[in-house]
Parts: C-alpha cells; sequence; structure tokens
C-alpha cells in the first residue's frame, strides 16, 4: 500500500501538463482506476480487514486526490506566470499625450479677487468698454476741462462727420461702472468691477489696455476706517499672509474725497517681493471716500448716504503674488508664457481651499 | 515741482531734519518723488591743513605732505601743483568713497613711500568740473566737516534738491510757500510771515492796459502791469542762479530770473515786455483769427479765432498766460521794461495751451489755477524785486479789471468728519488746522482762501482736515458683513456661464490668451469689422487702430507668433467682448478656440493626426454643454466669410438664432494673417444661449428599466451630400418612446458606391420599459426605421 501511494505521489509530482495529470487520475482514482478496483475488494474483506483497510484506502484516495489538484494549480501558476513573463513592457514609454489647457493669470486673479470680496459681501458688476464721456469724467467729478483729464490718455473713438457729440472713450477706468452700479441698484450697494481699461501708453511698464477692479461700497455709516479694514483684509487673503501692513496716503483722486494712496509693506531681495516683511513701502492702489457729487451723479442723495470706492490693478496684482516680470508679456500669448503662468481648469480659487490651493 | 530746502526755509522757522520734512511731505500728499542730498556724498569729508610739502624723492611732480587732519598729523602722497605748505584742504581719510572718481581711499604706498588718504579738487567731491588742484579753503578749522563749512560758506552747495509730485487739486503747492504752509499746518515748523508793500509809482505808466469787454467776465479778469525804467539787466545774482540751476532751470538774465523765481516761490508766473518794443498800449482780447506770433520757444503760432492773446499796435505780442513773443521779449540791453501780472481763466488757458500744443511752466500753472487775489500783491513784490537787483524807477501801476471774486464758505460739521474718517479728531484740531491752511472760520463756516480754488464744498474741507492730521494713524475697523450668516452666492448667471466656459476650454487643453481689444483694420475687416465706426481717433499703432469684431483674428495672430517662435500644434483660447458698434454697449460677449497643426506630438502609439473640423464640433458643443444651451439644435450652413464654405456648421436655434459656430477658417484668410494652415476654430456667443428655467435644485426621478436593451444596425446608402443629422433624427423618429439613441458609427463615400454616394451606418438603442421585446417587435421597428429614412434622405439599406 505504500508502495502504491509513493508510486502517485511521485508520478504527480512529475506530471508535466494537465493531461499527464488526467491520465493519473484516471489510472489512479477514476471507475476503474487501481485505488477504486482496492476500494471495490473491501467486500470481500472480513470486518476486521475491512476496519483497518476502509479507512487506508479512503485516507490515500484524498491524499492523492489533493496531490492531482495542488499539482494542477501548480501547473496553471507556472503557465500564468510564462504568460506574463512574456508581456512584459516598456514602461518607461511616455503616456498616451493629453493636452494640458491653461487659465491666463488675469481670469485667475479675477476669480481670487472676487471670492475675496463676495465673502464680504461684494457683488460683481459690469459695464461697457467704450463709454461716453459723461459717465467715464463728468459723472466722476472730472469735468471737461479739469487736468485730470489729459492725465488720463484717453483712447477717443472716432466720430461721424456730423455727429457732434462729444466723442466716445475707451474707459480709462473701472470708476464708470460705480456710476452704473449706482443707478442701477441704489443704496446700500456693495459691488466690485472688474475688466479691461484703457489708456493711450505703451512702454516697459504700461501696455495702452490692462485690467482692473474697482470697489464700492455705500451705506449709512461706512468711513475711511471700514476701507482700511477691508484693504486689509483683502491683501491678507489675497496675498495670504497674515502680518499685512497698509499705509494711507493722503492723494488726490477727482471721485473721492479724502482720497489715499495706499502702500504696502514689503521688502525686495534679490529681486523677489516679499509681502508683509521688510521695510519698503510699495504703493498698490488707490482709494477714498466717494465724493458727494459723484454719489448725487449715481442718483444717490450724498446727505443720506456715504461711502468707499477703490481701484487697484489686477495685472499688477498679478506680478506681485506670483512673480512675472513683464506686463507686455500678458497680452503676446507665447506658449511658453501660457503654459508657466498658466493655472489648471480645475485650479478654481476658493476661500475654503486657499486661493493659489 | 522742485525746490531746495534752503528756499523753503525762506518760508517755513523750522529745526526739523530733512527726512523729517520729507515724511512728512508724502503723508500730506506732496509725493516727494525725489530728493538730491548732495551733502550725503561728502559727509566724510573733513578739512585739514599742510603742515609741510617736499618733492617725493622718486617722482618729480609728487609731493609728500605731512597734513594736521582731524586723525592728527597724517602722511599724504599728492600730485596736485598747487600742494604747498600752509594751505586749508579737504581730507578723505582711508576707507571714504570719493564720488568723482568713484573709488575707495586705501592706505597705499605711491613710489615706495605710504600715503594715509587724499587731499581733493572740486571735481572729485563733485561740487563742479574744477580740477586744476586740490581745494584750497579761505578758513576753516582742522577737523572740521567740509559739509559743515559749506553750510556756513557756500549753502548752495549743499542745499538739497526736493522734488514732489503735484495732483491737479493742488495749484497752491506749485509754489514753495503753498508747500511751506501745509508742513507748518503739520506742525512742521511755522510759516514765516510775508507782508507786501506796495511800491509807489514815480510817474503815470506811459502803457496803457485794456482788457477787451469780451473777456472781462471769463478770460482775463484782471490785468496789472507797470513801467519801470533805467534797469540794468545784466546776469542775476549768485544765490538767484544757484536756485533756478538746482530746480533744473538755467538762469539767462536777472529780469527774466525774477520772473521765473516768482513762478516756482509764489505759483505766480509773472511776464516782462521790452518797453521800448512795445508800441502804444497793450490790449488783451480774443484774437480774430490766422495772426500769427513768434513766441520765445522761438518757433511760430498761428492763432484761431477766440485765443486769447494780448496785443499792442502792431499786433499780438503775447500768448496771453502761456507763453510771450520773441519781438517784445527782455535782452540783455533792455533799460525799460514792462512788468505783468494777471489773472487768467483756467479753462481758457487750458483750451487754447491745448489747441496750439504749449507746454509752458505758465500754462501748466493758470490751468490749474493760481492765487486771484495775489495779483497785484505779486506785482509790488516782482517790482521790489526788480528795482533791488536791477535798479530804475516804477511807474503807478496801470490795470483794468478786478481780482475774480472767489469767497465762498461751507459749513465745518466737525462730528461729520470724523464719521467719515472714522479717526477721531478733536473739533479744535480741526479748527486750527484749517486756520493754519489760511481758511477763514467764522462759528462754524470756514471760509476758503483764495489760493485754494479746489475746495469746492464740505468734503472737501474733510479731505484737509484728514490728510493734515494724517491718514497713517487712520486704524482700520472692521465693516460688518451686510448680511449676517453663511454668504450668498453673488455671481450672476451670465459671470457664472463665462467662468464654465472659460475652464471647460481649458480643461479641454486650450490656452487661455488675453488679447487687446483693438486690431488692425486689414485684419478686422476679414472678420466683418474695420469699419469707420469702430475705428479709434487716436491709435496708438496702425496695429491697433479698430476695436475687434470677434475674437479670432486676436487668436489667429497669437497663433501666427507662436508658429514663427517653432510652436506647430496649438490650441489657443480667450473669453471676452468683441464690438459690432461704438455705442456703449454695442459689445457682445464671446468665446473662441482655435486649434492649429495636430491633435498631439508624435508619439509610438501613432496618437497624432491633424487636427480637424469635429474637434472644433466636439469642443464647441462642450462649451455648450458647460453652459446650459439645449442639447437639441440645428445644424446650418451659410456663416460668415472667414469660415471654409463647405467645412462649417452653425449651432442654432432657428434660422435667425445662432449659438455658436465651428469650422475650418478659409484659406484666404489664414494666408492674409500669415497663419501655416488648416485651422479649426469655433466661436460661441455666451448671450445667446436662453437662460435655462429656473426650477430649484431638485432633479427629475431617473427613469431606468431593468429590461435588455436591444441595439441594431443599419447601413443605408445615400447621396454623399444627405446630413447624417437627417438620418439620425429620422431614425429617431420611427418610435420615439422604444429608442433611446440614434449613433453613426460608419460612413463610406464613393468606391464601390459610386460617384456621388455614401454609405452611412449607424446604430440603434431600444430600450423597452414594460416588457421584453419580441423578435417581431424588433423587426417592425426596423421596418419601419428604414422607411421613415428611406422617407426624409430617399436612402436605401445597403443590402
Amino acid at each position: 500500500m505504500d508502495d502504491l501511494r509513493q508510486k502517485y505521489l511521485d508520478a504527480i509530482a512529475a506530471a508535466a501538463d494537465e493531461a499527464a495529470l488526467e491520465e493519473l487520475r484516471v489510472t489512479a482514482v477514476g471507475k476503474k482506476g487501481e485505488i477504486s478496483l482496492k476500494m471495490r475488494e473491501l467486500g470481500k474483506m472480513t470486518p476486521e480487514e475491512r476496519q483497518v483497510m476502509g479507512p487506508r484506502l479512503n485516507a490515500l484516495k484524498d491524499e492523492i486526490n489533493s496531490a492531482l489538484s495542488a499539482r494542477k494549480a501548480a501547473l496553471a501558476d507556472a503557465a500564468l506566470n510564462e504568460r506574463l513573463r512574456a508581456e512584459w513592457l516598456d514602461v518607461t514609454l511616455p503616456g498616451r499625450p493629453r493636452p494640458r489647457g491653461t487659465i491666463h493669470p488675469v481670469s485667475q486673479v479675477t476669480e481670487e479677487i472676487t471670492a475675496i470680496f463676495a465673502d464680504m459681501g461684494f457683488a460683481v458688476a459690469e459695464g461697457p468698454q467704450i463709454e461716453s464721456d459723461w459717465f467715464n469724467f463728468d459723472a466722476l467729478n472730472i469735468p471737461p476741462e479739469h487736468p485730470a483729464r489729459q492725465e488720463h490718455d484717453t483712447f477717443f473713438m472716432a466720430r461721424a462727420d456730423g455727429d457732434d457729440r462729444p466723442p466716445h472713450v475707451l474707459r480709462t477706468h473701472t470708476s464708470p461702472v460705480q456710476i452704473r452700479a449706482m443707478q442701477a441698484q441704489g443704496a446700500p450697494i456693495r459691488v466690485i468691477a472688474p475688466g479691461r481699461v484703457y489708456r493711450c501708453d505703451y512702454d516697459q511698464t504700461h501696455t495702452p489696455m490692462f485690467h482692473q477692479v474697482e470697489g464700492l461700497a455705500i451705506d449709512r455709516d461706512i468711513s475711511m476706517a471700514n476701507l482700511k479694514w477691508v484693504l486689509e483684509e483683502f491683501c491678507r487673503a489675497f496675498f495670504e499672509v497674515d502680518g499685512v501692513e497698509l499705509r494711507f496716503r493722503a492723494s488726490h483722486f477727482p471721485f473721492t474725497e479724502p482720497s489715499a494712496e495706499v502702500d504696502i509693506r514689503c521688502s525686495w531681495t534679490g529681486g523677489t517681493l516679499k509681502i508683509g516683511e521688510g521695510d519698503d513701502w510699495m504703493e498698490i492702489l488707490g482709494s477714498g471716500m466717494v465724493h458727494p457729487k459723484v454719489l448725487a451723479a449715481g442718483g444717490i442723495d450724498p446727505e443720506e448716504w456715504q461711502g468707499f470706492a477703490f481701484g487697484m490693478g489686477i495685472d499688477r496684482l498679478a506680478m506681485l503674488k506670483y512673480g512675472i516680470p513683464d506686463l507686455r508679456a500678458f497680452f503676446d500669448s507665447d506658449l511658453r508664457w501660457l503654459r508657466h503662468y498658466g493655472f489648471s481648469a480645475l485650479d478654481r480659487p476658493t476661500l475654503h481651499g486657499g486661493l493659489s490651493g | 515741482m522742485k525746490f531746495t530746502l534752503s528756499w523753503l526755509k525762506d518760508h517755513l522757522d523750522t529745526e526739523a531734519s530733512l527726512d523729517d520734512i520729507l515724511y512728512a511731505l508724502t503723508d500730506l500728499g506732496l509725493e516727494v518723488e525725489g530728493v538730491e542730498n548732495p551733502a550725503k556724498k561728502l559727509e566724510e569729508f573733513t578739512i585739514g591743513r599742510v603742515l609741510k610739502a617736499e618733492k617725493h624723492p622718486d617722482a618729480d611732480r609728487l609731493r609728500v605732505c605731512q597734513v594736521a587732519t582731524a586723525l592728527g598729523e597724517q602722511q599724504i602722497i599728492c600730485g596736485a601743483p598747487n600742494a604747498r605748505e600752509g594751505i586749508t584742504v579737504v581730507v578723505a581719510h582711508p576707507g571714504t568713497y570719493i564720488p568723482g572718481i568713484d573709488t575707495i581711499i586705501q592706505v597705499g604706498k605711491i613710489r615706495g613711500i605710504e600715503s594715509h588718504g587724499m587731499m581733493c579738487s572740486e571735481r572729485e567731491m563733485e561740487l563742479s568740473d574744477e580740477h586744476d588742484g586740490i581745494i584750497e579753503l579761505p578758513s576753516g578749522e582742522v577737523g572740521q566737516k567740509f559739509t559743515d563749512w559749506l553750510a556756513e560758506n557756500d549753502p548752495a552747495k549743499v542745499d538739497p534738491v526736493i522734488e514732489i509730485a503735484i495732483t491737479p487739486n493742488r495749484p497752491d503747492a506749485l509754489g514753495v510757500r503753498g508747500i511751506a504752509r501745509d508742513l507748518a499746518a503739520r506742525g512742521v515748523g511755522r510759516l514765516k510771515p510775508q507782508a507786501v508793500d506796495p511800491v509807489p509809482g514815480a510817474f503815470p505808466c506811459p502803457i496803457g492796459v485794456t482788457i477787451d469787454p469780451a473777456l472781462k467776465d471769463k478770460g482775463a479778469p484782471h490785468f496789472t502791469g507797470r513801467l519801470i525804467r533805467g534797469v540794468k539787466n545784466g546776469p542775476s545774482p549768485q544765490w538767484l542762479q544757484d536756485r533756478l540751476r538746482a530746480i533744473g532751470l538755467r538762469p539767462i538774465s536777472a529780469l527774466v530770473d525774477i520772473t521765473n523765481f516768482f513762478t516756482y516761490d509764489q505759483n505766480r508766473p509773472l511776464h516782462v515786455f521790452d518797453a521800448d518794443v512795445v508800441k502804444g498800449g497793450l490790449r488783451i482780447h480774443p484774437a480774430e483769427g490766422n495772426e500769427t506770433l513768434l513766441a520765445l520757444d522761438e518757433k511760430e503760432y498761428n492763432f484761431a479765432q477766440g485765443m486769447m492773446v494780448i496785443s499792442d499796435e502792431s499786433g499780438p505780442e503775447s500768448i496771453a498766460g502761456i507763453m510771450g513773443g520773441e519781438h517784445t521779449g527782455v535782452t540783455e540791453g533792455t533799460v525799460n521794461v514792462f512788468l505783468e501780472s494777471a489773472f487768467w481763466d483756467p479753462i481758457t488757458i487750458a483750451t487754447t495751451g491745448r489747441a496750439l500744443k504749449i507746454n509752458s511752466d505758465a500754462r501748466y500753472r493758470f490751468e490749474r489755477g493760481v492765487d486771484p487775489a495775489y495779483t497785484l500783491p505779486g506785482l509790488e513784490a516782482a517790482t521790489r524785486m526788480i528795482l533791488d537787483l536791477c535798479g530804475g524807477e516804477p511807474s503807478e501801476v496801470a490795470a483794468d479789471g478786478a481780482p475774480l471774486e472767489m469767497d465762498r464758505a461751507f459749513r465745518l460739521d466737525t462730528d461729520r468728519v470724523a464719521r467719515l474718517v472714522g479717526m477721531d479728531i478733536p473739533a479744535e484740531e480741526q479748527r486750527a488746522t484749517l486756520t493754519a491752511l489760511g481758511f477763514r472760520l467764522e462759528g462754524d463756516t470756514a471760509h476758503v482762501p483764495s489760493w485754494r480754488p479746489d475746495v469746492q464744498g464740505e468734503a472737501d474741507l474733510v479731505e484737509e482736515v484728514a490728510r493734515v492730521a494724517s491718514l497713517t494713524k487712520l486704524e482700520g475697523k472692521r465693516l460688518p458683513r451686510s448680511h449676517v450668516g453663511v454668504p450668498t452666492g453673488i455671481l450672476t448667471p451670465m459671470q457664472k456661464r463665462e467662468a464654465a466656459a472659460r475652464r471647460t476650454c481649458a480643461a479641454l487643453g486650450y490656452n487661455e490668451c488675453v488679447t487687446y481689444s483693438f486690431i488692425d483694420q486689414g485684419s478686422a475687416a476679414l472678420f466683418g469689422g474695420g469699419d469707420d465706426a469702430t475705428a479709434l481717433e487716436n491709435p496708438i499703432s496702425s496695429e491697433m487702430s479698430h476695436m475687434r469684431p470677434a475674437l479670432l483674428p486676436g487668436l489667429l495672430q497669437a497663433a501666427a507668433r507662436n508658429q514663427a517662435r517653432g510652436f506647430a500644434d496649438l490650441a489657443l483660447f480667450e473669453v471676452g467682448p468683441a464690438f459690432h458698434g461704438a455705442e456703449p454697449g454695442e459689445q457682445h460677449l464671446l468665446v473662441s478656440g482655435l486649434l492649429v497643426g495636430h491633435t498631439a506630438p508624435r508619439d509610438p502609439f501613432g496618437s497624432r493626426r491633424p487636427v480637424d473640423v469635429y474637434d472644433a464640433k466636439a469642443d464647441c458643443e462642450a462649451v455648450l454643454a458647460a453652459i446650459g444651451a439645449p442639447a437639441k439644435a440645428q445644424i446650418l450652413r451659410g456663416a460668415a466669410d472667414h469660415w471654409h464654405p463647405g467645412r462649417h456648421g452653425m449651432i442654432c436655434l432657428g434660422p435667425k438664432k445662432v449659438l455658436a459656430v465651428f469650422g475650418e477658417l478659409h484659406p484666404k484668410v489664414l494666408r492674409e494673417m500669415d497663419v501655416k494652415g488648416p485651422a479649426m476654430a469655433f466661436t460661441v456667443w455666451l448671450e445667446e444661449a436662453p437662460m435655462p428655467r429656473k426650477k430649484g435644485a431638485t432633479r427629475d426621478a431617473l427613469g431606468v428599466s431593468d429590461l435588455q436593451a436591444v441595439e441594431r444596425d443599419f447601413a443605408f446608402v445615400l447621396d454623399a451630400d444627405t446630413p447624417a443629422l437627417n438620418v439620425v433624427n429620422a431614425a429617431a423618429g420611427a418610435d420615439k418612446a422604444l429608442i433611446e439613441e440614434v449613433r453613426v458609427f460608419d460612413e463610406f463615400v464613393g468606391g464601390s458606391l459610386g460617384e456621388g454616394k455614401k454609405s452611412l451606418a449607424i446604430t440603434v438603442r431600444m430600450q423597452p420599459m414594460d416588457r421584453t421585446l419580441t423578435d417581431e417587435e424588433i423587426e417592425a421597428v426596423g421596418k419601419k426605421i428604414v422607411e421613415k429614412v428611406q422617407k426624409a434622405t430617399g436612402g436605401t439599406l445597403r443590402g
């Protein structure tokens, strides 16, 4: 019996493929297999013999069956391994190309600004880019002969012969949107107005088109101190540094009174700008309390309402925050620039996610 | 506006340091743009005396000097010819930077002998171009700082020059006196009194002055002048020349320098005529038109009718308030001078100045506004200075008109000031500030000083108080939310739509560009623009002459630039306005995408293929889907000429409602714009798609069936120009309830089908909802599909 066992186990271990195993199965435990035949002989044995041989034959049969299935699994594994070995690929080949689009820094920064001011309750107002000179100047307390008009480097639209109206202008600032928003909504009001503006100027640091964002908040008791807080909060959130320090400097804009230019504390070392530290001050925006005449032009009673307005350059904010050196490159569409300074489509600025991700 | 520190101190009694003054100026709104302090680079130089000077043993031209200095006796080798015993000199010790030669002096050996420093020439200290020898001072103590000696003996050499920016509202700060007044109000010193005593006239003025009635009300309300005879017009004294040079003016002659002095000292431009050249009286009048004048800038000007001029009997002699005439200008030989001090209306001056394109100091000041009350006092003060510097005898004053009445007063509401600014400024301080600025307070009423034309209301009083109190001290105060709690969304549906379109394009692999809103006429014309209505009057260049009618020309130019840089595969997009007219609001919001070259770089998998119309179509539809445009739309042909006539489609809701166009751009357009094509593009009119009706956030319930869907394929033989969409729509119409989707999966043109024919294969997916379909039912639907397609397109089932 032990010989029999050994014979089959050896044969199973030596079987080269599934067919050989099947043959062995038939020979050993098949209906007419050697072990099956032996089991039939149990009936001819004495009960005592049967009691000994029965369990032994059963055990042998089980053992052979297990050996068969173990060997079968081993053979299958070996075959699979062999196949997988043949399926080797060079994984250092490049992945299938996927185009990678980008969002322009101006769009990204505009969304960042919008997210911050939205949290403070400011909606987004819009206005036309070709403006009447009334909205661009007169309504903002810049009468026709005011010297400030000359300083605006205004683009004028051509007038047809016989059309004697003053020429329309390409808006020189986003401030006319203040007037339109006040006329449309009245007070109280909180809006920002980002968008394209135009000045007839082109050199190292100026382009004839750039982007501004206007801010306007009118209520019964909004003060310049509120303005400072709003701008501090904005700068802290936008530049993503805690210790932002702003300095208000008296200045003059026809549409605000009092007016202030606002500087931010920064350091310039090795061509790198750091906001919130150092001993330098950099001018970042103009602001002030809305002039009563401007409120009146917007259809709001200056005896009853007061508030602030500010304007700042979006392109400039983008340059400062993201270390972009040249304004002119913003509008050149150089693919290398777009890829380098652009933002991913899914990188939507939110306050809960952190603006710059 | 430039001035020097010593000039400021003529008007301001102050002990404040230069830095304190600079800080106060900027903080007051007189922003310091630059400071040149010559003393700064001379700080380390001290005075010494040469005790002994002997010839260098190895060099004929060098002397070995023993010099008494601040650091004791030092040996200094010197090559100056005047280096000799006993002279008082300026010494630079080792370690001192010598600006004139851009070197730091070191202890060194010169031909074997040690030298401990340097004795300097004026040029080496950048004091002048003098370099014939070292400085010999007439006085000075050994060890004394050279800058201290200069301050005592030659102050102009160490007088800091300050330049400030003047905002248009502050003409008074165009005079040093006005700047001093601001500083005094801030507490940086005391404004020195300035009294003007009239100078009695010795004889009647032989030159009469009259203002034409047309100008008396507006233009030239007040004109004063007088003759001073027997003057000697030579160079002006050194102090005056120094001052004018320091602020960048060229001294000319005493008479001219005096007028320039008053321009900057008091913001009081004056003019001097050579009285011997003036014929008869002076008349201020509007030009009749076409008169000409050779002005002091040696250019000839032709006057349009109405321009304000000053004429004598022989015609115009001066462009009033802007520039005098060459003919009557004073010269070195002038002995009889007519001095003019007048008040000119700012708007008249601005209009004429702009028309004649003259930028003069006088125009700059008169158009911002000079003090009308100082017209006559200015004449008197200048008379006195002429008498002092040039001698002579003054006539009585000749005048016409009267000082402009500018008295106005506003209520000072000290509480309102505090409320607007958000700073606690005591009422008394507010009143003191205004008083120091020259306002006259009567109770709560503040009368505005004559030199502040900008103050026109209560808000201006607030500004004065706030800026003098210093906005730097302003503390931020929280602006409470207008709405308590979680902020709500603030974007309008259109703003969200714009953002969605932008992010979708970037997600599809396009790079966002921001291109100029103006473009050259040729490019604009290719896209339906470039007409006179959208032209700029004053474009910055011919490349930017017209408002863009579309975004594609800008993107094509960007593509051409990138192709020139070696980038052939491009996917660019822009979101922004295009302009269909030049009235406010005649703009519309577009998103355009441009595809040029291939879909991908070469790779081992053969992904690369040229971009085609269907890429543009897919991207266009993705954008439309992202902005919530209706899924069902027609596709029509016949868009603008810049599209390939056979390879574009307009996605429309009816023939007049075009939501978008996609397709290949016309090869001619590409050639004109220097783009190597072909190029695919799309444009979506973001404002055209109707806004979905708002129905809350809840979605319709999802209706799905557990029953097996059935797909059947059909191939039709059709005329080659039959739109696939017609086949799809016809098939879908066979059983609208049962047919869930019809999709084209193959197209085959020509070949065995013959010329002008194509085969189109569609798959139809049928989704039963209540019971499984039987073969017969499927067969019946199939038959209906074939019939419908045949009826709609004439196509037959392919055998």
